[in-house]
């Protein structure tokens, strides 16, 4: 099997979105590949997270399209209808800056609520499917805790754990390490490096640069639009656009 | 002045029988009011839903606008000019239960619109219908904001109620009302209805308390 016969997994075309009178994402077009880790970059408000919110329609882009898992998410600001919406959320997982862990529920029905509710799993599979993943993320001695009795960083792997239950194609990862102290955010990337050299497509968005030249396939750059795209090793040391310069030397300054 | 209780003793068990009416009248109207606020709270989350929210600001804007015994009157006495007889003890339930329910909803509404929001993201991110991850991850972390406010609510149906002494019914109030009109004790007799709603109203925040204990006992709420 040639290349040229894998058809990428998520395919966006010409995308643009507006806030009301703000332009946020224009002409943006994008391939990702199976098993490919992409990492977003770009200041603050160039619609990173944005462009990451219309991969699972958090937010619906007006124009253009976007093909993932093999369905068409939006086409011309149409969104798919809520019933096959949901079924493609699945196959999407999602991981938020601020965590967003289910605080009424404990660290392992955090884990197992989806596959217990949305995929039909009993509770006894259920359970072990999230003891397993929780064991994974090296949190399954907290599985009976709140997620209020947890640091930052293990708050995340949680809910890393909780988007794998899911068993998703794709993830996605929103900021996954900017509200975490700094020593946490390793604990957060190290289970994230160990999702990429399993073979799991992903979307990050972070500001975390020495993780992107480790484990991206590909890194953009983004200012209301992809402005350099390329190999990590490629656009950090030899940025083609004086904007990305600008921006690198922002972030590695300090 | 001299104060004479002892119509107050003669007439104990009709006072006591009144206040096991007040007590039957403001549960059944607060079980009511609780079905319809949430309704109506859940009706008026989305603005963009015209109809659905149109209808039920229309209802908050009636019941929480005009007098609670204007609304009782209309149903005692409107309803029969359709040939809609209710017992008055029904008309009594209905008219407290909307009523209130007008006020629960904007609890109701308050409560869910104060989780974060990025609870309703992760819960569709999953895959979860809007229905699903409001019953299983909104609405349980709403319900334990709502116990406070809702307490307040209870408490004043507790007091509202003596209005449906109006409708004919024996309440606590009306039973008073008798033993004044053959007694002519009227201070004597009001102390007393009052010391009882007292009672009642204290009795009921204490329950409250003990529930929001409860729940904060069970690791629910930080």
């Amino acid at each position: 099997m040639t290349t040229s016969d894998i058809r990428p997994i998520l395919e966006i075309r010409d995308l643009g979105k507006d806030f009301g009178d703000f332009n946020v994402l224009r002409d943006i077009s994008l391939d990702v590949m199976p098993s490919q880790v992409v990492v977003v970059i770009g200041p603050s408000g160039s619609g990173k997270s944005t462009l990451l919110r219309c991969c699972n329609c958090l937010e619906v882009p007006q124009r253009g399209s976007i093909r993932i898992c093999d369905k068409d998410l939006v086409v011309d600001g149409k969104m798919l209808p809520d019933r096959e919406l949901n079924a493609l959320r699945m196959q999407v997982g999602m991981v938020f800056q601020g965590f967003n862990l289910f605080p009424h529920l404990s660290v392992l029905e955090n884990v197992s609520i989806g596959p217990r509710k949305l995929r039909g799993m009993s509770a006894k599979a259920s359970d072990e499917l999230a003891l397993s993943l929780l064991d994974k993320v090296g949190l399954k001695e907290r599985a009976s805790a709140y997620p209020a009795q947890l640091s930052g960083g293990q708050k995340q792997r949680v809910a890393i754990a909780r988007a794998l239950a899911m068993e998703p194609r794709v993830m996605l990862f929103d900021e996954p390490t900017s509200a975490l102290d700094p020593e946490l955010v390793g604990e957060v990337l190290q289970v994230m490096k160990a999702l990429a050299a399993e073979g799991m497509t992903m979307i990050v968005v972070t500001h975390e640069m020495g993780f992107a030249r480790e484990v991206a396939d590909e890194v953009l750059v983004m200012d209301g639009t992809i402005i350099e795209h390329g190999k990590p090793e490629d656009v950090f040391s030899n940025p083609k656009q004086e904007r990305t310069r600008t921006f690198l030397k922002c972030i590695l300054s300090h | 002045m001299e104060l004479d209780f002892s119509p107050v003793w003669r007439g104990w068990p009709d006072l006591l029988h009144g206040a096991s009416v007040t007590v039957e009248i403001t549960v059944a109207s607060l079980v009511l009011s609780i079905i319809v606020g949430l309704c109506v709270g859940m009706a008026r989350l989305d603005p963009g839903k015209r109809i659905l929210y149109g209808t039920a600001s229309a209802y908050v804007l009636f019941f929480r606008g005009t007098p609670l015994l204007v609304q009782l009157f209309l149903l005692f006495f409107g309803l029969p000019q359709f040939d809609i007889l209710l017992p008055a003890f029904v008309c009594g339930v209905i008219g407290l239960g909307l009523y209130s329910g007008s006020y629960v909803s904007e609890v109701v509404r308050g409560a869910i619109q104060s989780i974060d929001r990025g609870q309703m993201e992760a819960a569709r991110s999953m895959g979860m219908s809007y229905a699903h991850a409001m019953r299983y991850i909104i609405l349980p972390q709403a319900v334990l904001r709502m116990v406070p406010p809702l307490g307040n609510e209870f408490i004043a149906l507790i007091k509202n109620s003596a209005l449906v002494s109006l409708l004919t019914i024996s309440d606590l109030m009306h039973e008073g009302q008798k033993i004044i009109s053959v007694s002519y004790r009227s201070l004597e007799v009001y102390i007393a209805v009052a010391l009882i709603y007292l009672v009642l109203t204290t009795l009921a925040g204490q329950t409250l308390r003990l529930i929001e204990k409860r729940l904060r006992v069970g690791g629910m709420v930080q």
